[in-house]
């Protein structure tokens, strides 16, 4: 068994003015450079967890967590859940990066995009920069496309170019966990492709997490899949164990296409 | 048949606007004739502003004072006003919780509704006393005049820069955060340049309404015919000029005056074409 | 830590111009209630301002301002109609749209020394048509454009549906269209009424002011607005106070009408 990066224990999220949890005790092992999807249909909670997972929750005020989610390090575990400085909170997002649905390049330049997290992460030498975007860049088989043009506007790219600057921008900061939101619902075949094999390359370097209601992609990609419906984790395992044998009748009946 | 006569009707409405604005500047232009003749460019350098007691079809008129503190007195409404209403529209994007946003956005359109006459008569009755016993002067002039104007344009700009700021997706936002950015910084890098455009066009736009406000100016700015020396010096502009002394002036001077709002006019006219066409974009669906 | 020091600054100062853009507002209205009750008696709205009330200025500047929305509001809309349902998006339309929209930010000044040069110079002496048909001019533009945008918002289906049940354009228009739209245009024409109300340098040299109470409107045109830009210039206590009196009713006209615009779109949605 390999290590765990994350987990979430007895993790319950509520939204706010809302009276009943859209998640209810989630009990969710992630395991260290492996990929963990998450599968389940429309609003069984598999976002609002990702989401959770960053916290990035808390950009809108009032939303109650409830029990723990860890993220392990060299030094122990921490729980994320009890993070209450600003400071904390963006050493957590450098830790744990998201990709998200759509393609959200900056308004500025392919270069200045990547160089975007650095910058904010305090790395001031130029040439270390360099370094790292073009590495970055590398790392998610965008440079050959891009090396001409750095300097010109993000905006510019294709659907699928955009979304693999966006993973470009947040490898660059060499987080622990990527988080993927969805990544490939707003492309063409041929630019999820590229993404797919993309994200399989990633996670020798890093622990990643993604949400998909593409389940020919969930068990293409991933070596843990969780099954979620109406805000309970139902069923985890391996992704051939879920697919092939789940224990679950729920489960048996979304992988093979009877509701979601 | 009458959905013909509906038709024809409906399209002489439309025409009005371009005949009214054609009609403004054609009976500017030729009322100001005499005066354009007389003192063509050097009027806008010339400092003078002298009738003839017996005829008035002589005289001296230059309008640089009142172009002076027209623009002095709208350069003093932006500088303070710009950064206050980028604060205003950030509060109301970014920072308000949900339950103020609407309270805040109603009070600030308020302020915008309050006609300028009341701004003048509050200016120049509770604010000048305030700008005199601060930085001297007379109360009156050309600080306080700025001032005021400021307060008027800070709706106008709030409102327009906080509309073009809620068009940035909240996923963009979400992912300058999940990369480790402060507020400050998903602001600067990511809101301010996505909505760059509109930003720019509420500032030029709110420079057009400062440019052309008469009646706060006119009691606040002192209405004297000097180039102001220290920034609490009274002086004029144009549309004071005009408020105060279009009605009594004869000949010449008439002219001259028919010359200042014609310049009012055609530099408003640039300015709000230049926002609204260049920065703010038209959106004919 | 510096950058979050200085995002705890930027955040503060942006809460402080809020912060800085109310009190405004409230020091305003506070100053306003508090001269103007003061002031107010009876006489105030029983006499005409010979005789130190403002019944005459209220009623003309009411009177000026109704009249020229009667004309600008059915030429405004039929000006928004022909924009949206007959320029089939045509080039003079947009440059009709854009120089209606430029008309919208004109000085309001240099209306009125349009006007004055158009009705008051021919007709030997200031009267309260010309007054008038200054208010007229800046709200026509506001009408166009709330038109315009309200008539945008009707999805074309409901068009549709009308012509497919045999509807000529212009009852579709008259009958389902302009209905379908009708709150949002109310809403414009209550807010850019609030506007041309408390309107002053359009006036001062078209309709200029009397103190009599008069409905002739060839004649020199009682004005509120006016008023208060003269008596506030008067050195006598008792001007002063009709000044603020004459203020707080203005701006409580102007903001109750402006509310009450609000306040129907906010129930439609």
């Amino acid at each position: 068994m390999s290590k765990l990066i994350m987990e979430t224990k007895d993790f319950s999220f509520t939204y706010a003015g809302v009276d009943t949890p859209s998640l209810k005790k989630i009990n969710l092992p992630i395991k260290e450079s492996k990929i963990t999807a998450l599968i389940g249909p429309s609003g069984c909670g598999k976002s609002t967890l990702l989401r959770a997972m960053n916290r990035i929750h808390d950009l809108y005020p009032g939303n109650k967590y409830e029990g723990e989610i860890n993220l392990y390090s060299a030094d122990g575990k921490e729980n994320i859940l009890n993070i209450k400085k600003e400071n904390d909170f963006i050493k957590l997002r450098q830790r744990v990066g998201m990709i998200f649905q759509k393609p959200t390049p900056f308004p500025m330049s392919i270069f200045d995009n990547v160089a975007y997290g650095l910058k904010l992460a305090g790395i001031k030498d130029k040439t270390e920069i360099q370094e790292r975007v073009e590495n970055a860049l590398k790392g998610a088989a965008i440079w050959n496309e891009t090396k001409d043009r750095l300097h010109t506007s993000a905006l510019g790219m294709s659907g699928g170019q955009q979304q693999r600057l966006c993973i470009a921008r947040a490898v660059a900061l060499k987080p622990e966990v990527m988080l993927f939101d969805e990544p490939t619902s707003a492309l063409d075949p041929i630019s999820t492709g590229a993404i797919e094999e993309l994200i399989s390359e990633l996670k020798n370097d890093v622990s990643i997490v993604i949400v998909t209601h593409n389940m020919q992609q969930a068990s293409r990609l991933s070596d843990y899949t969780a099954f979620m419906y109406l805000g309970d984790l139902i069923e985890y395992d391996k992704t051939d164990i879920i697919f092939m044998n789940p224990k679950e009748k729920l489960t048996e009946d979304y992988i093979t296409g009877r509701f979601g | 048949m009458g959905g013909r006569l509906f038709k024809n009707f409906s399209f002489f409405s439309a025409t009005l606007s371009f005949f009214i604005l054609i009609g403004i500047f054609s009976i500017l232009f030729t009322y100001a004739q005499d005066s354009i003749h007389q003192f063509g460019f050097d009027f806008l350098s010339s400092e003078i502003w002298e009738a003839d007691e017996d005829d008035e079809d002589i005289g001296i008129f230059g309008g640089f004072i009142p172009i002076v503190g027209t623009m002095l007195s709208t350069t003093i409404a932006m500088i303070i006003a710009t950064p206050l209403a980028m604060g205003i529209a950030i509060f109301l994007t970014e920072i308000a919780h949900k339950t103020l946003i609407k309270p805040v956005s109603i009070a600030i359109e308020l302020l915008a509704a309050i006609p300028s006459i009341i701004y003048g008569m509050w200016g120049l009755f509770y604010f000048a006393p305030i700008i005199q016993s601060t930085f001297g002067g007379q109360g009156v002039g050309l600080l306080t005049a700025g001032i005021v104007l400021a307060i008027m344009i800070i709706p106008f700009m709030a409102a327009i820069t906080r509309d073009s700021m809620n068009t940035v997706p909240d996923v963009l936002k979400e992912s300058a955060y999940a990369m480790g950015a402060t507020k400050f910084e998903v602001i600067k890098d990511v809101v301010m340049p996505y909505s760059k455009g509109g930003i720019i066009g509420s500032i030029i736009l709110a420079l057009g309404r400062a440019l052309g406000e008469t009646m706060a100016v006119a009691f606040l700015i002192g209405s004297v015919m000097q180039i102001p020396s220290k920034i609490t010096d009274p002086t004029t502009s144009i549309p004071v000029l005009l408020a105060n002394n279009f009605s009594e002036a004869q000949g010449l001077e008439m002219s001259s005056m028919y010359y200042l709002a014609l310049i009012l006019f055609i530099v408003s006219f640039i300015i709000i074409s230049v926002a609204k066409f260049y920065f703010l974009g038209k959106k004919v669906k | 830590m510096n950058r979050l020091l200085l995002n705890k600054i930027i955040l503060m100062l942006s809460t402080l111009s809020a912060i800085i853009g109310i009190s405004f507002l409230f020091w305003i209205l506070a100053t306003l209630t508090y001269k103007g009750v003061s002031s107010i008696h009876l006489s105030t709205f029983s006499q005409d301002l010979v005789n130190g009330g403002i019944r005459n200025l209220l009623v003309g500047q009411f009177t000026m301002a109704i009249i020229a929305s009667l004309i600008a509001v059915p030429l405004g809309m039929f000006a928004g109609i022909w924009l949206r349902e007959y320029s089939n998006g045509s080039k003079l339309a947009s440059i009709i749209r854009n120089l209606s929209d430029v008309m919208m930010s004109a000085p309001s000044i240099v209306i009125g020394v349009f006007v004055y040069a158009l009705f008051v110079v021919p007709f030997g002496g200031y009267n309260g048509f010309a007054g008038i048909i200054a208010l007229a001019i800046m709200m026509i533009p506001i009408i166009i454009s709330t038109t315009d945008n309200m008539l945008a918002l009707v999805p074309k289906e409901l068009r549709e549906a009308g012509v497919a049940l045999g509807g000529s354009k212009h009852k579709i228009i008259l009958q389902i269209v302009i209905k379908a739209a009708k709150v949002g245009i109310t809403t414009g024409v209550l807010l850019s009424f609030a506007r041309i109300i408390g309107e002053t340098a359009p006036l001062l040299f078209t309709s200029a002011n009397s103190q009599f109470f008069t409905m002739d409107l060839t004649e020199q045109f009682p004005s509120l607005t006016v008023s208060i830009y003269n008596l506030a210039t008067y050195p006598d206590e008792a001007s002063r106070e009709l000044a603020w009196s004459a203020s707080f009713i203005l701006t409580a006209i102007v903001l109750i009408i402006n509310l009450t615009g609000r306040y129907m779109t906010r129930n439609k949605k």
